[in-house]
């Protein structure tokens, strides 16, 4: 019954374009398809806001949230760096900087809430998770992860640091030398390395992710939701602090000449990888 | 330890497989770019293939500028 209700207060509002949501079973499943790789632009982010509202009715009735890519070369390529250069070309630069910190409060909001939200949660993730996606799935408590993932930090190729609070998440989940590694680099690394470091739970065979991420999902049906909240909030604190000198010192970054040079220079870029500078 | 023949022939029988082109089609010089026409994000698939493949870290770094087989070969036996 409880689960029922669940399911009705779901369907309510089930999404649009870049994503769209399901529960069955009190397990919750996030589906991105946004081609071409769920690239996080402005609908991107008022489709997880409604996501995130929902989700605030329904998540002490439900055990388990999923996250996942319905799209082919991966599970999210990260902030809509198109949509973030054409639109800083038509503003002057205080209407730009004002766009970008509006835009990061909105996506921190999204994401601390999943970050914190009551019930396990687990990104499913293959192919490309850069940037603002390995953000989003660095939100989840667990990553399960395709022998094909690959995660990135590229950032600085752009003249910025991570802004969907990827440096606090990484540095409270593995500590500051893989930070360093990943974002001075800018390099990728597959799942493999990803679970070396710690970073990942389980790394499984090709298009397998989700199925795995099912079942995992099925085990945390079997413990007590209270003490599951009570075991997360305990182990899994959120860094606002330094979330929020996140934002400041992208916002600092962001109104320097490099960025539009470096946000032009992917834009208009046909190299084989334009993530590199 | 592979020789460097035997590492561009792995590489020429996974890049076929992956972008069902026929080996054949391929030799150690092509520019993969071009006689597998991927684009940036299957540059990434095959970058992790040959990773899992060869059990090896390849920093995109240090394949930026590298387009063919024989070249990509040889960043990989530096690694094994």
């Amino acid at each position: 019954m409880r689960e029922a209700k669940c399911e009705t207060e779901l369907a309510s509002g089930r999404g649009g374009s870049a994503l769209s949501w399901t529960v069955a079973d009190g397990v919750i499943e996030l589906a991105l398809h946004r081609a071409p790789c769920n690239e996080l632009g402005s609908e991107s982010l008022e489709e997880f806001e409604q996501f995130v509202t929902a989700l605030g009715r329904v998540q002490e009735k439900t055990h388990a949230l999923i996250i996942f890519s319905e799209m082919k070369p991966g599970f999210c390529a990260g902030a809509d760096l198109r949509e973030l250069y054409h639109r800083s070309q038509v503003m002057d630069k205080a209407e730009a900087a004002k766009g970008v910190r509006d835009f990061l409060e909105r996506i921190h909001r999204v994401l601390n809430l999943l970050d914190a939200a009551p019930l396990t949660t687990i990104a499913a993730v293959h192919g490309v998770t850069f940037g603002g996606g390995f953000e989003l799935a660095l939100t989840c408590d667990l990553i399960i992860a395709d022998k094909m993932a690959r995660f990135c930090f590229p950032e600085l190729r752009l003249g910025l640091i991570p802004g969907f609070g990827g440096i606090p998440r990484l540095k409270r989940d593995l500590g500051n030398a893989v930070v360093r590694d990943l974002l001075l680099t800018g390099r990728s690394f597959n799942a493999t390395k990803a679970q070396q470091i710690g970073l990942v739970s389980q790394v499984v065979g090709e298009g397998e992710a989700l199925r795995v991420a099912r079942a995992t999902a099925a085990q945390f049906k079997k413990f007590d939701h209270a003490t599951a909240v009570a075991a997360k909030r305990f182990i899994k604190p959120i860094p606002y602090e330094e979330l929020r000198r996140e934002i400041d010192l992208f916002c600092e970054l962001f109104a320097r000449p490099a960025v539009e040079a470096g946000l032009r220079k992917f834009v208009e870029s046909t190299e084989a990888q334009p993530y590199l500078p | 330890m592979k020789t460097a023949d035997q590492t561009v022939d792995e590489i020429l029988n996974l890049a076929a497989a992956h972008f069902k082109v026929p080996k054949e089609k391929l030799s150690p010089d092509d520019d993969f770019f071009k006689t597998l026409a991927i684009d940036s994000l299957q540059t990434l698939d095959l970058l992790t293939k040959l990773e899992n493949h060869f059990h090896v870290e390849l920093p995109d770094y240090e394949l930026q500028g590298v387009s063919d087989f024989r070249t990509l070969a040889e960043k990989i036996q530096a690694r094994l």
